[in-house]
């Protein structure tokens, strides 16, 4: 079926090469067919497929390839980095004039998630650059545009600034930044209107914003999901506007996200930010190297890394480690660790990032559902504290108290129950062998 | 007489049909300009059907986001039917070429399936679902003014209470149709709103109630459940409803559109395709995959932004709009 990813696909044709001493060029050429293929079906554009493929096929047939003794994975060593070469490195910064404030347009077709990442642009530069946004809502024809800014503008407690449908976009925009340098705003965002496909009236109108408030950024919003059209569009914007970045949104979707490739390749303009979700603080610097991996079908762990890092306290982790050799690890703990990685984001998104757990026929079907953990969230706060510190308590009274408490049932409470002594008996087991014979325990390979 | 001529002579009848495709030869012109046009240099280029031809002809396809499998499928059927019918020159493969893409389109349905369910003297509900930023609201704008054009009472519910502004989008789009549009405050339980708009659709004797939902991304598993949940409310309260499940599925979307399709269904039964934003520079043609794969029928097309704009898809009109150069020049 077409939904398995490349990393499977290829894996089989190295399998009917592993047999063989030598590596002909009838194999390359069969691996570079199917890389060839996935990245058509990742939705690349196919003109970009071809210059890449010619590039990898001179590569792979050349000595790197043909002698190494892992042929297979030496292919997919030279995709990923020609992939991660020609998304280029990283660039999450956004410009700062030396004349306040700082001008940024956002352009794109409809429906890409402009206002919403103008929303999530803000947000970001408030929090991570401690900047004080202005939002401006040119966008006076899809109804009810500017009352979406708006909204967002009174989540994030940040100013807009609109002059109702009548006015004109480019008065609008220069209105805005009169307002912002009086109130002191160091940046200015400018919501613009999209069309469903460009057109010379959409294009005018972003020119004249452009030549009237010079904009020291025009980021160029992209729905990640584009197929093959995403060359087009992003060519043309970059052709009228000069754009100066991308940002791609809905990435949190499954889609593998040719697009983020077809669109580096024909406007060479930096993909900047990427949209991971529908709240205000899911926008993220693009690591380029992570989408290689994805549009290859492979994992990312780096990205699983980096999560658990920034989520996990170290301090809170050694304390924890401490009270799992010692086995007094107690549902407090687990409702806390629990919080922890429900702060690193969506479940389904942890898993799609360990690569081969959609290998793992279990994991494939498993549902992860958020809502589980709220029902478990419950039970346990449905507990009194000498419940939580000493489980063994539990009869069946309390039992039916805390399934009362919590809206669940007793059997959903005793299921928690031994999902945890369980849990507590595997600590035990993984921290004794840390401790014990360091090496001995853990045999892995690339050990 | 040749497979294109007879498409043609189809539209060529009567004045409704003659309307019909001169609404979608014009919707999609920019899409012809790229797909028939890419064909016929594709055409003039190659006068031999050979290994190349077939191998740019597969470009131009997956160009057109048809997506890989369903080109492999059509061009190994092409290559036999060629191989068959002994054909050398590409001046012939063009017939066989539009035949099998009209033979994709169709399956083995009769034109009827593409009509959308409304019941007579009984209130029938339409639930629109799809991700984000596809044109739900839109679509559901323009379905309700021309419902009520052909003398429908309609009533919306704005079920999406997640997006900002989403609420008052639907509600704009209700005054320019003139139907009521029931709403709770953003942020409510989708699942209440929709039951109040059945209720309210009931008391006002409405012929059609269509349901607005939020938009999510497939993979996103509580909201999916919470969509089955909104359908589920909707059964419980009228029997045999939802008589229409809408997938709004945007038409420059790549492959992800199969996904979309597929997990869609699994949670709601889809029972048709609204694709919009088909006057752009997309091709559609991950119809032809959804098609192909799944066999959801398209019920609309987005054609233009004007109210007017949203039809009834016709897969006849659809190809005679993708071919209409080449047949012109016949």
């Amino acid at each position: 079926m077409a939904f398995e990813g490349l990393a499977d696909r290829l894996q089989s044709t190295i399998k009917k090469i592993t047999g063989k001493g030598k590596v002909s060029e009838q194999d390359v050429k069969e691996m570079t067919r199917e890389v060839r293929l996935a990245l058509l079906e990742a939705d690349v554009n196919f003109k970009v497929v071809k210059d890449l493929i010619n590039r990898i096929k001179e590569r792979a047939v050349g000595q790197e390839v043909m002698e190494s003794l892992t042929p297979g994975q030496q292919v997919i060593k030279v995709v990923k980095e020609e992939l991660t070469t020609l998304m280029g490195g990283e660039h999450s910064k956004i410009a700062v004039s030396d004349r306040p404030p700082t001008v940024i347009m956002m352009v794109g077709l409809q429906g890409a998630g402009k206002t919403t990442t103008t929303g999530k642009l803000a947000n970001h530069l408030r929090k991570k650059q401690n900047r004080s946004p202005l939002l401006v809502a040119c966008d006076i024809y899809r109804p009810a545009a500017i009352q979406q800014l708006e909204t967002l503008g009174e989540q994030l407690s940040m100013p807009v600034f609109s002059m109702g449908t009548e006015a004109n976009p480019v008065d609008i925009a220069t209105k805005a930044i009169e307002q912002a340098k009086e109130e002191h705003n160091d940046y200015v965002i400018i919501d613009t209107a999209g069309r469903l496909h460009v057109d010379n009236e959409l294009m005018d109108e972003l020119q004249q914003i452009k030549s009237k408030v010079k904009p020291d950024e025009i980021f160029l919003v992209v729905d990640a999901m584009t197929g093959q059209d995403a060359v087009n569009v992003a060519d043309s914007f970059n052709d009228q506007l000069d754009i100066s970045g991308v940002v791609l949104t809905k990435l949190d979707g499954d889609t593998r996200g040719g697009a983020a490739l077809s669109i580096k390749a024909v406007t060479d303009k930096p993909i900047k930010f990427a949209g991971m979700g529908e709240k205000l603080d899911e926008l993220e610097a693009f690591h380029p190297e992570r989408m290689a991996s994805r549009i290859l079908g492979m994992g990312d762990v780096l990205s699983l890394i980096e999560k658990a890092q920034t989520n996990v306290d170290e301090k809170q982790a050694k304390a924890l480690e401490e009270k799992m050799r010692t086995m007094s690890f107690t549902f407090d703990d687990f409702l806390e660790q629990m919080g922890q990685v429900k702060n690193m984001g969506p479940l389904d998104d942890l898993m799609a990032m360990i690569p081969g757990a959609n290998k793992m026929k279990g994991l494939k079907n498993a549902q992860l559902d958020e809502k589980q953990l709220v029902h478990v969230e419950a039970i346990i706060q449905s507990m009194t504290k000498k419940e939580r510190h000493e489980p063994s308590i539990m009869n069946a009274s309390r039992k039916k108290r805390i399934a009362k408490g919590s809206g669940t049932s007793v059997s959903q409470v005793n299921r928690l129950l031994k999902q945890f002594e369980e849990m507590k008996k595997m600590m035990k087991q993984m921290t004794n062998m840390q401790k014990g014979k360091k090496g001995k325990g853990m045999n892995f390979p690339f050990m | 007489m040749s497979f294109m001529q007879k498409l043609k002579n189809k539209f060529k009848q009567n004045e409704e049909t003659e309307e019909v495709s001169e609404k979608y030869k014009e919707g999609m012109k920019k899409t012809r300009n790229s797909f028939s046009g890419r064909i016929n240099d594709l055409i003039a280029k190659y006068r031999k059907v050979d290994e190349d031809f077939f191998e740019e002809l597969e470009e131009v396809l997956i160009s057109a986001d048809v997506g890989v499998m369903t080109v492999m499928d059509l061009i190994d059927e092409l290559k036999m039917e060629v191989k068959r019918q002994n054909i050398k020159d590409t001046k012939e493969v063009k017939d066989v070429i539009s035949e099998k893409l009209v033979e994709i389109y169709y399956g083995d349905d009769d034109e009827k399936v593409e009509k959308l369910n409304i019941q007579e003297n009984q209130l029938s509900v339409i639930l629109v679902v799809g991700v984000n930023g596809v044109g739900k609201t839109t679509s559901i704008g323009k379905l309700a003014h021309q419902l009520k054009q052909q003398g429908k009472n309609v009533v919306l519910a704005a079920g999406d209470t997640f997006r900002a502004g989403a609420i008052e989008q639907l509600e704009v789009w209700g005054e320019r149709a003139e139907v009521d549009v029931i709403k709770q405050s953003a942020g409510s339980d989708p699942a209440a709103v929709i039951f109040d708009g059945i209720k309210a659709a009931k008391s006002r004797n409405a012929d059609v109630l269509i349901c607005d939902t939020a938009g999510r991304l497939q993979n996103k598993v509580n909201l999916m459940n919470e969509l089955a949940k909104v359908k589920r409310i909707i059964e419980r309260e009228i029997p045999g409803a939802p008589h229409e499940v809408l997938l709004v599925l945007d038409a420059t979307t790549g492959q992800n559109a199969l996904n979309q399709a597929k997990t869609f269904s699994e949670a709601t039964n889809v029972s048709g395709i609204v694709l919009t934003k088909l006057d752009g520079t997309a091709k559609g043609g991950i119809v032809l995959a959804i098609r192909n794969g799944l066999n959801i029928p398209v019920k609309f097309v987005g054609l233009g932004e004007q109210v007017g704009d949203l039809r009834e898809f016709n897969a006849h009109a659809f190809v005679y709009g993708l071919f209409a150069d080449m047949l012109e020049g016949e």
